[in-house]
């Protein structure tokens, strides 16, 4: 309870009148550039109140005099940037593959923008730096199934493989074994004989009729040397670079009941600079023809 | 808990009720004109000094064309320090820590012989504050006139005579802030464009902020910095000992100093207690309290006091460069000698020279080429249809010659591997050398594929390991001078 005002000897201060078991406290108000900057600071939230978007209603808020909004604001940057994209990506649209490769800036926008249009469509089946996964073709080989061009690959990348897409590449291997085309033990023959074309020939295995059944089924499209064709995107199987896993058994599968796969068309996502910035940094992975 | 004991606290209370508190009020300090050598080797320091600072943006200095012709350009923009016929890369910045460690040793060691030299005469706050008071006293008088004109009621031509001076000294800040800039960016164009209004932001708030603090601090802060803000007065006592020259006031013979004539019945010393060290004194100390933080060693007393010792027929030197050593021996009548040899001052000489020398090899040893190759992550390789296996690098090579380069590039350790550039727009041929050409004063960047012929290639080839890899080193040559550069980087197979 507020007592006695006195005035303290030792600092020469009013005490408050406030005392607690003979404990008084000093009256010692706040310094007055705190006071002023404190006061300061409430006339300015104040202003903020009225012109930001502040008090809640319950149902909707008190939306400002400005009418500023975060989500306008972040709608507006992302406009803006996307303009300035396009101003730079609308270059290599316009330029052809060749003209890009010979100016050095149009062609660090056309990798800068094939960089991210990659890792964020194509990485998850093709892996990063297009090093491919079982059933994925590996795009830095070079082991190209439908062709290395740039234009190949603006192709491929536009229209997809087997994707529904009117000008989509498309072929069909024949089930040879669930349609009974050939016998298991035909298809373990062929197997053999895929093999030795892999370089990895089974130890022991006769491989002449193998060799003949292959003739006989598979290199009208895989070609006489297992060199395959581009044409109706028959992998070339005297290769390293394996789209299945590589061993006997994936081969036999395969022949079985083949694994076709499936690309989407990708310009009814992407607009055709990012495509074309697309075939540009594929093409530049070290797989390129 | 409070260290204070009860009695410091109660001591404390009783200084303050009368009226010592810890808190002071600055003393105005109104130093008076010095004419004498010190005050004119001073004159000389300040002209120097000046005259450096203002002029060196203006030194030019011809690199080629393209290239900056400013002798001393600190172009932060750009990434590029140039100094005279050298060019610093954002990567050479440890030079400038060597150059800081080289100044702060120096400093240490002047120190540490001569006391605060830096302080006295080439600090920029002595440089800029003697500046201004010169100005001050041509416009307003000399001290006397000064303290009367501020004891008075103001008149016309007290204000006249303020404004004219605060004006001269925001002039001088504006050319100090002015020139501060051109450090920075090429000094006519920006000069040109600071007039024309076509300079930068940056350009105009860094040059209002060095007026502005350059007029605070010489025209009103003056000794309050050293005495407050500069960290230096503070731990110098660390390199100062007892053979450490500073201004000294030679007590043994000055005192007990005494006021008016004097016979050889009083027992008086040679120092009449005029004030004239103390109202020369530009931190307004008495020199006669001994050595103290706020002195700056500038030895304007030592001209003050001179003069008056000539003129009461006195020998010289009451005040003067000495050793607190050399002091205590004089006044038991002894004379000692001036010790500069010490191992305080040796240690410093050596830490200066080491960092020196260490810096001297770094410079003359650093390359004008630098290379750096970045193996691929993803995909750790890419095994070809020949059963070839391939890595892919980037490759950056730093030109910092005045010529465009086309390095040679060939690869040790990898027995018949190929070397090719992943879709260059220029050619750089394939095989087991490269050429990648290189802009001047540029980094060129290039995706370079190595390829291992199949089989055997790697350690774990045979055995089908994965992980397994081989080291090999870039080398990266110029044609022209025949100079290489390795960079050692692994090739991963299976």
């Amino acid at each position: 309870m507020p007592t006695k005002i006195e005035k303290d000897s030792v600092t020469g201060r009013d005490t408050t009148g406030h005392e607690w078991d003979g404990v008084r406290e000093l009256n010692t108000p706040l310094p007055k550039w705190w006071l002023y900057t404190f006061l300061a600071c409430v006339v300015i939230a104040l202003g903020q109140m009225l012109l930001y978007p502040s008090v809640p209603y319950g149902v909707g808020y008190f939306h400002g005099l400005l009418g500023y909004s975060q989500r306008k604001s972040v709608d507006k940057a992302v406009a803006e940037v996307a303009a300035l994209r396009n101003q730079s990506l609308d270059a290599v649209k316009k330029a052809s593959f060749e003209e890009i490769r010979a100016d050095p800036k149009l062609l660090a926008t056309a990798m800068t923008a094939g960089r991210i249009a990659f890792a964020e469509n194509c990485q998850p089946c093709h892996g990063a730096g297009g090093g491919g996964r079982v059933g994925y073709p590996a795009l830095a080989a070079g082991a190209w199934i439908w062709g290395g061009k740039l234009e190949d690959i603006q192709q491929t990348i536009t229209h997809g493989i087997r994707s529904g897409d009117p000008d989509a590449r498309d072929s069909q291997m024949p089930k040879f074994g669930v349609d009974g085309l050939l016998k298991p033990e035909q298809i373990s023959q062929i197997a053999d004989y895929v093999m030795t074309l892999y370089g990895t020939p089974v130890p022991g295995a006769d491989v002449a009729p193998g060799k003949k059944l292959f003739a006989e089924n598979c290199a009208a499209c895989h070609g006489d040397n297992g060199e395959g064709k581009r044409e109706v995107g028959a992998p070339r199987l005297a290769s390293k670079v394996h789209l299945n896993a590589g061993t006997r058994d994936a081969v036999v599968a395969q022949v079985t009941n083949p694994r076709m796969g499936v690309m989407p068309a990708w310009n009814t996502r992407l607009n055709e600079a990012t495509i074309k910035s697309l075939a540009l940094y594929v093409h530049a992975f070290g797989g390129g023809e | 808990m409070s260290r204070i004991s009860k009695a410091d606290r109660e001591l404390q209370l009783q200084r303050e009720a009368a009226g010592d508190h810890l808190y002071a009020n600055r003393v105005r300090v109104y130093p008076k004109a010095v004419h004498g050598p010190v005050r004119r080797v001073k004159w000389i320091v300040l002209s120097l000094c000046l005259v450096v600072y203002y002029a060196l943006p203006w030194l030019r200095w011809d690199r080629g064309p393209g290239r900056p012709n400013q002798a001393l350009l600190l172009d932060i923009w750009n990434e590029r320090f140039y100094l005279f016929n050298i060019e610093l890369w954002p990567q050479d910045i440890y030079f400038l820590t060597g150059l800081l460690i080289l100044a702060a040793v120096g400093l240490f060691l002047v120190t540490s012989l001569f006391g605060r030299l830096w302080c006295g005469y080439t600090c920029p706050q002595t440089v800029w504050t003697d500046l201004f008071m010169l100005v001050e006293r041509k416009i307003e008088g000399d001290r006397n006139e000064r303290m009367r004109r501020d004891a008075q009621p103001v008149t016309f031509d007290t204000v006249w005579r303020k404004a004219l001076k605060h004006s001269a000294w925001v002039f001088i800040a504006f050319w100090t802030g002015g020139a501060w800039i051109m450090y920075y960016v090429d000094a006519p164009t920006v000069t040109a464009e600071f007039w024309t209004g076509r300079a930068s932001l940056p350009v105009y708030f860094f040059t209002g902020l060095f007026t502005l603090t350059t007029y605070a601090l010489a025209g009103w802060a003056r000794e309050q910095v050293c005495t407050y803000m500069c960290p230096w007065p503070r731990f110098q006592a660390a390199m100062l000992d007892e053979q450490t020259l500073t201004v000294t006031y030679q007590g043994w013979r000055g005192e007990p100093r005494q006021r008016g004539k004097r016979d050889a019945a009083t027992q008086a010393g040679d120092c009449i207690d005029c004030g004239a060290c103390v109202t020369a004194c530009p931190t307004g100390i008495d020199i006669r309290d001994g050595i103290q933080l706020e002195c700056i060693n500038c030895g304007l007393c030592v001209d003050a006091c001179n003069h008056v010792m000539e003129t009461v027929g006195r020998p010289r030197s009451l005040i003067t460069w000495d050793s607190l050593a050399r002091q205590a021996a004089k006044a038991q009548g002894r004379h000692e000698k001036l010790r500069l040899l010490r191992p305080r001052s040796v240690i410093y000489a050596v830490a200066m020279l080491v960092a020196l020398t260490a810096m001297g090899i770094a410079f003359f040893t650093r390359s004008s080429v630098e290379l750096s190759v970045e193996r691929d992550r993803a995909p750790l390789f890419v095994r070809l249809a020949d059963g070839s296996i391939r890595n892919g690098y980037t490759v950056r090579i730093v030109n910092k010659t005045a010529a465009p380069v086309a390095f040679d590039m060939r690869v040790d350790g990898l027995a018949g591997a190929k070397l090719a550039v992943a879709d260059a727009p220029v050619t750089a041929g394939s095989g087991e050398e490269l050429t990648l050409p290189v802009a001047t004063d540029a980094v060129g960047v290039y995706r370079v594929l190595l390829t291992a012929p199949p089989g055997g290639q790697t350690g774990g080839q045979t055995g089908g390991q994965t992980g397994a890899s081989k080291d090999v080193d870039f080398v990266l040559t110029d044609p022209t001078t025949h100079v290489s550069t390795r960079y050692h980087s692994t090739f991963r197979g299976p």
